[in-house]
């Protein structure tokens, strides 16, 4: 058998046919299935494997921008006082202890003292704040002459539920709605009210239910419980009490304090956070500096970047492809009067451009017009002279002068001719005029150059900016959004590189 | 050569002369400042202004700004954040600080970054190369200002190895300075790094596959002696210039990166000019500012003329 099918020299003769003898050849049909430019384009890019994995990315970030503000609880414009800069907190994933999403905030060096006060917070209003403890520190230290044992501990804290009570006045009215409420879903917002007088003059501690001494350290009775020092003085509060009532209450505590006019009350707040919201606070990836929901606010933010990005490369694509589409099919004196008007306009500097749009037609077309018009003035240049080059690089072609030859006009041979050709190389630099839109946009929202929270409530650059300002103490505040930008930066330029390389072959000079 | 220089500078000047121009009516269309009543300087701000004809026609505002600031070096009073103040001498001040931690970041950050490119070109398309080229990409993609949060975060609160905010002062270059100064640099150098490497890298990699390389290696040099003679060379031609522009860019400081590090610098300045409306040392950055952008591109197209000889300037295509 090997000898058949390798030895050339002696095939017989009747192994020969004639493919024809008395028949005309014709071309045949194409056997494989034809592929077109974006088909083959396409395979090109899924061999790219950052690009495929960016552009999945990409997806993920633009459908979190999407879907977030609808799917969080709040809005942009839902801002809260006391929850501010905190952690993350979802109520359903925090009881199940895994240590996620708990509102955790970690206390180091809580001596016994602190400890008591946290007891005190979980004893009256049935939540403990302490989730766990991280570390016990024994320290020997010299008290009056004696070595004592000092304990310390560094706890994490729930810090929605640390935040226990607030002192809050009410009007007659919204302090019986209160009421109404109260027991209607079972849940105690109004606790008793504690006379500052009797906890030895402290205000301002609202957490403080029990008898302290002059230091403010909690006294405790023979069997180490707390001391109640709750008021009962019930006179002058206007509207009676006539809801849940705390354990061990005869009825005799006062739950308001008259305040011309109005009753202020002791409130737990995590409760009456549920009286005013409806529900229970629940945030994702926390609140900042402004008591908003990160969750919603940054994709509320990317939502706006992305919109304003696209719109802002689709007028400069638009205006760009005309202008250097002009400059490059007409050439000459027309190319250079124009090439000079680009050199003056890209050499004023981007913030100047910025600053003087929002000073001059802020008034008029308000913040965000400005904004854009400031892109728009400079950002068309740069995709001008990519259809410049392309235009000088069709316009002295065969098809061209075929196209002139036969009639056509000059708009149609730029636009119906010599421009589709073109068209690959400009959307493909699209994409990656996005991102630097982007990053652009939230370095001006970042500096307080363009304050946008007017019209898009905020934006990613507003939220680092807030972020920043207490970068130490609620570090998420600015992690959050950092962690997106990049991403969101990173992905998008390595899709756009993907998607150049994979529409103009030609250009790519890294990978041969 | 001397023809195009000068022809090229020539025409800087104009289009400088133009931007000035256009920002200079813009900003002197705004509302001007109320002055405290009070205070010593107003009598002699008000003064100037009048000297500097601030209900004449624009034209003529802005020909008496020019023959002012040609003449005598006069960019005006502020007006608002240093009360009756000089302008430029507020901006000289200011201008060490930038400089410094600019010249500090790009001293190491250009050799690290070309050093990084060569690096990934001579290892194509190995795993160093991916490595690099995937990590220049990202480190590009991301903001300055997002490393700027994660260093002062990572090195200044946590390790604690940093102070917060720069030193105050002007011991520019003293030991306690420099460490103050450091996670500003770091923020910066890592744009730098990146692009660095990416342009060398790809130069590198084209210049190398070249087929004076090939004779290069058949007339018998060794891959080393290949590579330094002839592909860095010619590779240079691209990163020369691009060092240059670099250098001239250190003058500029970083609007964000002053801000978040409490650099005293011209970024800084030219952001409280504008959100305390100080219109004349306004003026002075923006003028400051476009004649950086502009210089940086100048210098970059001369130099390429003289680095690589086969680039004729100014001859007709």
């Amino acid at each position: 058998m090997m000898n058949n099918t390798t030895n050339y020299d002696h095939i017989p003769a009747e192994r020969f046919a004639f493919v024809q003898e008395n028949e005309k050849l014709h071309d045949q049909d194409l056997q494989t299935k034809s592929r077109g430019f974006f088909a083959d384009a396409m395979l090109r890019f899924s061999k790219n494997k950052s690009s495929v994995i960016a552009a999945w990315i990409l997806l993920f970030l633009v459908l979190f921008a999407i879907f977030s503000p609808i799917i969080s609880r709040y809005s942009v414009y839902d801002t809260d006082k006391l929850y501010v800069n905190f952690p993350a907190y979802v109520p359903g994933v925090a009881a199940m202890n895994i240590g996620i999403m708990d509102g955790a905030k970690t206390f180091d060096s809580q001596n016994d003292t602190a400890m008591l006060k946290w007891r005190a917070i979980a004893e009256e209003t049935g939540m403990d704040p302490v989730l766990r403890v991280l570390n016990t520190h024994e320290t020997e230290v010299k008290y009056r002459g004696q070595m004592v044992t000092r304990t310390t501990y560094d706890i994490e804290v729930n810090y929605y539920f640390a935040t226990g009570m607030i002192y809050k006045t009410f009007s007659y009215d919204e302090y019986k709605a209160l009421q109404a409420w109260q027991n209607e879903t079972g849940i105690q917002v109004i606790y008793p009210y504690v006379d500052p007088a009797d906890i030895n003059g402290q205000t301002d501690t609202p957490n403080v239910w029990y008898q302290v001494d002059g230091s403010g350290v909690p006294v405790l009775d023979k069997d180490g419980n707390f001391i109640p020092v709750y008021s009962t003085n019930t006179s002058g509060t206007g509207v009676a009490y006539d809801s849940i009532r705390i354990d061990g209450d005869d009825g005799s505590y006062a739950y308001a304090s008259a305040k011309a006019g109005a009753v202020q009350c002791r409130v737990l707040y995590y409760n009456y956070y549920q009286y005013v919201n409806g529900h229970e606070p629940s945030y994702i990836l926390g609140t900042n500096l402004m008591g908003l929901d990160l969750f919603c606010a940054i994709g509320a933010g990317a939502r706006f970047s992305l919109i304003f990005a696209i719109l802002v490369s689709v007028i400069n694509l638009t205006i760009g492809a005309v202008y250097g589409a002009i400059q490059g099919y007409y050439g000459g004196a027309v190319d250079m009067i124009l090439d000079r008007i680009c050199d003056v306009l890209s050499g004023v500097p981007f913030v100047v451009v910025t600053t003087l749009f929002q000073l001059h037609l802020a008034a008029k077309v308000g913040a965000l017009g400005a904004f854009l018009f400031a892109f728009v003035l400079t950002g068309w240049i740069s995709m001008a002279a990519l259809t410049r080059k392309q235009f000088y690089r069709f316009k002295g072609q065969e098809f061209v002068m075929a196209a002139r030859t036969l009639g056509a006009s000059d708009w149609r041979l730029m636009f119906k001719h010599i421009f589709p050709n073109a068209i690959g190389t400009i959307i493909t630099s699209c994409a990656l005029v996005i991102p630097s839109t982007i990053s652009t946009e939230t370095q001006m929202t970042y500096l307080g150059i363009v304050n946008l929270r007017a019209f898009a409530g905020t934006t990613i650059g507003t939220l680092l900016s807030d972020g920043r300002a207490a970068a130490t103490s609620a570090p998420h505040a600015i992690l959050w959004p950092s962690i997106f930008l990049g991403l969101l930066m990173i992905s998008f330029n390595l899709f756009g590189n993907g998607l150049r390389d994979a529409f103009n072959p030609t250009t790519r000079g890294v990978d041969d | 050569m001397v023809k195009y220089v000068l022809k090229r500078t020539l025409y800087m000047i104009l289009v400088f002369l133009l931007i000035t121009f256009m920002c200079f009516v813009l900003i002197r269309m705004l509302p001007l400042p109320v002055l405290p009543p009070e205070d010593v300087h107003t009598k002699i701000v008000m003064m100037r202004r009048e000297a500097l004809g601030y209900n004449k026609p624009y034209l003529e505002q802005f020909g008496i700004f020019l023959r002012n600031v040609l003449t005598r070096w006069d960019w005006g009073l502020s007006e608002k954040l240093y009360y009756g103040q000089d302008v430029w001498s507020i901006f000289v001040q200011k201008l060490p600080a930038s400089m410094v931690v600019n010249l500090y970041s790009i001293i190491w950050t250009i050799p690290v970054g070309i050093a990084l490119g060569i690096f990934a070109a001579l290892k194509k398309n190995t795993w160093v190369d991916y490595a690099i080229s995937t990590l220049t990409m990202v480190v590009i993609s991301v903001p300055a200002f997002v490393y700027a949060f994660l260093i002062q975060y990572l090195l200044c609160y946590k390790l604690q190895w940093f102070p917060f905010l720069m030193k105050g002062g002007t011991d520019w270059f003293s030991w306690p300075m420099f460490v103050s100064m450091v996670p500003a640099i770091l923020s910066l150098s890592f744009g730098t790094i990146a692009g660095f490497a990416r342009t060398t890298r790809a130069e590198l990699t084209e210049v190398l596959t070249s087929e004076f390389m090939l004779l290069a290696r058949t007339k018998g040099l060794t891959k080393t002696q290949a590579t330094v003679r002839h592909a860095l060379r010619n590779c240079f031609v691209v990163i020369v210039p691009a060092i240059f522009g670099q250098f001239i860019g250190i003058l500029g400081g970083s609007l964000i990166i002053e801000g978040i590090f409490g650099i005293p610098g011209v970024g800084g300045l030219t952001l409280n000019a504008i959100n305390g409306l100080d219109y004349n040392i306004f003026i002075l950055t923006t003028c400051f500012y476009t004649a950086i952008g502009l210089a940086a591109g100048l210098v970059v197209d001369i130099s390429y003329g003289f680095i690589d000889p086969r680039i004729r300037m100014g001859s007709k295509k």
